[in-house]
């Protein structure tokens, strides 16, 4: 096993709280209804391909768009179209989506049927077509990562298990139950886009995935695995390069300008089983978890099931929720509702009481620079902070607002409990639309 | 509705560490130094020291409710600033003086310029700068380790009479060298400041700051090593003369370089910025001790260096990462 040596500046040793990785996961019952929002993805959303009282069955392609950055959404079920419109989806908004009652028979679609895949150009409309988008958290289309410009020569294709927040676990699960379809994945992918190397970086407060995965990938010598420093956010693109290559992808750049793909064990996985299938995305592995959870577990669920429905198979919740998350506590999003609806890219839904979903108030910052020193990106979050709340928009380029990840790290640190990526978020948002004023 | 859910920004997950926990640590680095200063001057010493602390509390409490704001006394940040004040006092110092001093510091160099985390340069350190405009005299009043009699260095004789009153900076004022051993300075069996002159107590609390991580080496380290290389060049007989040593162990440099300068508020944020604050704090004490009318300069060092650092913390914005650096 290699050892890491080399580590972004910054990061915070978060609390694992990985409770549910020993847990197989449970395939989840067919909802009575699901709502299929039309974008669940970064780029352009879908417009539904069907309307109120159309009979769909699973796979079944029901929104589209012509838009490259895009990829297109499939039923989870089979049954009737119910509605047709903007509903409530995870980031608060409202969101196009398809509400469908599920007849429970999940009649397969007649369009499905495994692609043919001999050249790299089969390949990437293959995938273009399954509506794989990145399971670990921002949703990219993955066929537009496949396609990088023909002047970028990309050397390394590297796989993200880092998987470094609290309580996640579902691509450690995909990694000890679905270890030969990621390797197969792999293979696929360095075989079609004629890549040299793939690395496969795993935290190492995961022994079992890396030695698993090291042992299944021995006979291929164009793949080595990786045991990163557990270190948060690991699992973040630029920072997983760097650890991994020493490359630094400059800030506004691609991974593919600095010659790296980057997926998810969980995309990569999906890639393989896709081409033997050709069943497209339609159900996500999503650890459930959280204090008042009664039982804390990782599910397979079908993209559009409600969270609350989630909940509910997991034995509902021993007290009320205070605060529901999807996705993890440093980056996830706080739910208005327990009616939004699982997407492509949900990894997470945690619930929390008072006690723990509560924030500590704001006192004033005391310059200790421990926010500076977490910061991955080399950032001086508590300046940003400063002229932020002071509304100094103009002086923020000079503090690179635009480079913040988000990550979380410095709010986590801060002795002060000041909110500081929440104002970087602001000051990043009167940037762009300065920007676009000027 | 029922049952509404909290929504909130992300991160949602904090730290343990706050800034009452921070204040405590340092609170805790300095008992060496509290300890140190009883056992050499005495009851007198404990007396100025619960008398600046109360002062401090009582200010900031009396401060904040004047100004109808939400109280910061359990920040423990005015327990730090009187403490460290008191350390910086003479142990003879009239306990009201001693008391003035600790409403200076909270009302005018804190408070003031509003509350912690906005004072432009160390409180502490400020206070101390305006008693010894005031009270020259009773500031520089020393008292010999173990003994009640005190001497001011306005009637302090030179030659044999100094060795014994003066503390270890004002006899190399006065040009005789050697006048306590290195053993008594580290120890801090010497005259001086309450708290400043156990070189052993100050180091115990760096190190329980730097395990902590309250602080790292960076602002002592260069701070102390600037003054020691500056002192042993500009020598008393020529280049290369001086005695490094003995300058580090001698007055307020140790606790000024360990709990003063290292002041999250008044120092640079960054690394970088933190090197020339602290070369600059070094530089300037060894010039004022040499050259200065006065045989100490930590303080006036330290507080000068405070007020530049929003200059350095402007020209020291890091590059981002795989990024290029801005100017200006």
């Amino acid at each position: 096993m290699l050892f890491i040596n080399r580590l972004f500046s910054g990061g915070v040793a978060v609390p694992h709280r990985k409770d549910t990785a020993e847990i197989e996961t449970v395939v989840m019952d067919i909802p009575s209804k699901v709502i299929i929002p039309m974008a669940q993805h970064s780029g352009a959303p879908c417009r539904p391909t069907v309307k109120t009282g159309d009979i769909v069955k699973v796979g079944q392609l029901i929104g589209e768009s012509d838009a490259y950055i895009s990829a297109p959404i499939h039923s989870s079920v089979s049954g009737v179209v119910k509605r047709v419109e903007p509903m409530l989806y995870a980031s608060g908004h409202l969101v196009m989506s398809v509400e469908i009652e599920a007849d429970k028979k999940q009649e397969l679609s007649e369009d499905i049927k495994a692609p043919v895949v001999n050249s790299r150009e089969q390949f990437i409309e293959a995938i273009r077509r399954s509506g794989l988008v990145g399971l670990g958290g921002a949703g990219f289309p993955s066929h537009v990562k496949l396609s990088p410009p023909k002047d970028k020569k990309i050397d390394y294709l590297i796989i993200n298990g880092a998987e470094c927040e609290p309580y996640i676990t579902s691509d450690y699960r995909e990694c000890i139950e679905f270890a030969p379809y990621i390797i197969k994945g792999i293979q696929l992918a360095l075989d079609m886009l004629e890549i040299p190397r793939a690395i496969i970086g795993i935290e190492d407060n995961k022994p079992k995935a890396i030695n698993l995965l090291k042992e299944k990938s021995k006979n291929d010598s164009r793949i080595s695995v990786y045991s990163l420093p557990s270190r948060y956010p690991q699992g973040a693109e630029k920072t997983l390069i760097y650890t991994v290559t020493g490359r630094k992808v400059p800030p506004g750049k691609l991974p593919a300008d600095v010659g790296c793909i980057v997926f998810n064990v969980n995309s990569i996985s999906f890639m393989a089983k896709y081409i033997e299938t050709g069943i497209p995305l339609i159900k996500k592995r999503v650890t459930v978890d959280g204090n008042v959870v009664r039982e804390p577990k990782n599910v397979e669920v079908l993209i559009g099931t409600s969270i609350g429905d989630v909940f509910e198979f997991c034995g509902g919740f021993v007290s009320s929720p205070y605060k529901v998350l999807m996705g993890g506590p440093m980056m996830g999003i706080a739910q208005y509702s327990l009616e939004t609806s699982v997407i492509k890219n949900t990894n997470a839904i945690l619930a929390f009481d008072k006690k723990e979903g509560d924030l500590p108030p704001e006192t004033p910052c005391i310059r200790c620079g421990r926010c500076a020193t977490v910061c991955p990106m080399n950032l001086l979050p508590q300046e940003i902070n400063r002229f932020v709340m002071a509304g100094r928009y103009d002086e923020l380029h000079k503090y690179h607002v635009l480079d913040c990840i988000e990550c979380g790290n410095c709010s986590y640190i801060c002795p002060a409990k000041r909110h500081l990526v929440q104002s970087i978020r602001l000051g990043k948002d009167a940037v762009r639309r300065n920007a676009k004023k000027a | 509705m029922e049952n509404r859910l909290y929504v909130c920004s992300s991160p949602h997950l904090r730290d343990g560490c706050t800034t009452t926990k921070i204040m405590l640590d340092v609170i805790i680095a300095l008992l060496p130094a509290v300890v140190a200063g009883i056992w050499f001057f005495g009851y007198r010493a404990a007396l100025v020291i619960l008398v600046t602390v109360a002062a401090a509390v009582a200010s900031e409490y009396l401060m904040r409710k004047g100004l109808k704001r939400n109280n910061t006394i359990s920040d423990l940040s005015a327990v730090v600033t009187g403490l460290l004040l008191a350390l910086n006092l003479p142990p003879a110092i009239p306990l009201w003086i001693a008391a003035v001093g600790a409403v200076i510091a909270i009302v005018i160099v804190k408070q003031l310029f509003g509350g912690i985390g906005q004072n432009f340069m160390n409180p502490a350190l400020g206070a101390r700068a305006i008693l010894i405009a005031a009270w020259a005299g009773k500031m520089t009043a020393w008292t010999q380790p173990f003994e009640d009699t005190v001497t001011t260095t306005a009637t302090a004789t030179p030659a044999a009479d100094a060795i014994a009153t003066a503390t270890p900076l004002a006899a190399l004022k006065q040009g005789i060298y050697g006048a306590y051993s290195y053993s008594d300075l580290f120890w801090g069996n010497v005259a001086g400041c309450i708290g400043e002159t156990s070189a052993f107590a100050i180091l115990l609390g760096f190190v329980y700051l730097l395990v902590k991580g309250v602080i790292t080496w960076h602002i002592p380290v260069i701070f102390t090593a600037t003054t020691a290389v500056m002192t042993w060049i500009l020598g008393p007989d020529g280049l290369f003369t001086g005695d490094p040593l003995y300058h580090v162990l001698s007055g307020s440099l140790l606790i000024g370089a360990v709990f003063m300068a290292t002041d999250y508020v008044t120092s640079p944020i960054t690394k970088k910025g933190a090197a020339i604050y602290a070369f600059g704090c070094g530089l300037l004490t060894a010039l004022f001790r040499l050259y200065g009318s006065m045989p100490e300069g930590v303080s006036f060092a330290i507080i000068l260096m405070n007020v530049i650092t929003p200059l350095i913390d402007r020209y020291t914005i890091p590059a981002s990462f795989g990024g290029e650096r801005n100017v200006g």
